[in-house]
């Protein structure tokens, strides 16, 4: 039977042949790599001391769930998004350009003047749940995560996909850049945020416990760095050490799902929603 | 027909893990370190590791000072 676009000595049989070959490669020469873990090369650093941060303020108000929410550039106001219907967030970054998520599996970037699509990113297989950009100085990429258990890493101009994650067992639900660029965490509802090096293309750490059992809805970083905050469905927040893998810090006070953490501009303070219909900020 | 979609996306996928598997990587010791320095370099403007006075926290509530 002629095959149409098949070339000489290709069948489908051989093309699966080939990519899992491939897919087999790319495990070995990240592990080549695996000299040591990041926690190991921590072992150098200092321990850190015991953090104080709890409540500072509540803020009741919206009628529904709190889903989302971001800080303002001026470092004191936020805005957040409710199921009440209240608040409508942008995710907007310079020059105009918006670049969003969907169900449908992909990415997009727009024009918000003239509503232009500007380029798409193909590559999920499943609803695209998160995404976020690196920042500034590191150049036009954006990693983005979803239901297909993948984090992928984007070039912004060609829409070309140039890394691609997939240690999860389950959705991703959030993905958060490292400030310097180099790496970035995420968060999945198979209960462990991960930490993944862009120079070493492979998972650096994993961040989990056996008590915690809930999901992982969101992850921000503290500005250093060194902290990663992440928001769980069993109300809690838990603070990891990102260097040496272990939990800092429980941040308790929430009466249902937390839903979304945010680091202020400035680095003083994060902000949490959630599901109990509040958002409660942290110093 | 199907089969030339389905050798299309077989095609697809080994051309996208061909450039995977193709960029250039460095050590996971190499990566830490620079990881690790960046963290030691910012640490201390880092206002949630290091901690703020409450006197310049705005999140903090100021207390005023009661002589007994």
């Amino acid at each position: 039977m002629a095959c149409q676009g098949l070339q000489k000595g290709e069948t489908l049989a051989s093309l699966k042949t080939e990519s899992d070959g491939l897919k087999k490669k790319l495990e070995v020469e990240r592990g080549k790599l695996n000299d040591v873990e990041l926690h190991q090369v921590a072992e150098k650093t200092e321990v850190l001391g015991a953090l104080s941060i709890k409540t500072r303020r509540v803020l009741k108000g919206h009628g529904a769930k709190v889903l989302c929410m971001d800080w303002c550039k001026d470092k004191r106001r936020l805005v957040s998004s409710s199921q009440d219907g209240k608040v409508i967030v942008w995710d907007a970054f310079t020059l105009n350009k918006m670049l969003t998520s969907s169900g449908d599996g992909t990415c997009a970037l727009w024009d918000v003047e003239s509503g232009q699509l500007l380029q798409s990113f193909h590559g999920h297989t499943a609803d695209v749940l998160s995404l976020d950009l690196a920042p500034s100085e590191t150049g036009n990429t954006f990693v983005s995560g979803g239901c297909d258990r993948k984090a992928n890493v984007w070039d912004m101009r060609s829409g070309q996909n140039i890394q691609s994650f997939e240690s999860h067992e389950s959705d991703i639900n959030c993905v958060k850049y490292y400030p310097s660029g180099d790496a970035f965490a995420s968060a999945s509802d198979d209960a462990t945020c991960r930490f993944y090096d862009l120079r070493a293309d492979r998972e650096v750490a994993v961040y989990q416990k056996d008590s915690i059992v809930f999901g992982a809805s969101t992850v921000d970083f503290s500005l250093s760095g060194r902290l990663l905050f992440a928001g769980y469905n069993d109300y809690t927040i838990n603070a990891w050490d990102v260097l040496k893998g272990n939990r800092v810090s429980i941040l308790f006070g929430h009466e249902n799902r937390v839903s979304r953490v945010k680091l202020s501009p400035d680095g003083t303070a994060i902000c949490s929603a959630s599901w109990d219909n509040t958002l409660r900020i942290w110093a | 027909m199907s089969t030339n979609n389905n050798i299309a996306q077989a095609r697809k996928l080994v051309e996208q893990l061909r450039i995977e598997a193709g960029i250039e990587r460095i050590k996971v010791s190499k990566a830490a370190a620079d990881l690790m320095s960046y963290c030691e370099q910012h640490a201390r403007s880092d206002p949630l590791l290091v901690g703020v006075p409450t006197s310049e926290n705005p999140f903090k509530d100021k207390k005023p000072c009661i002589i007994l």
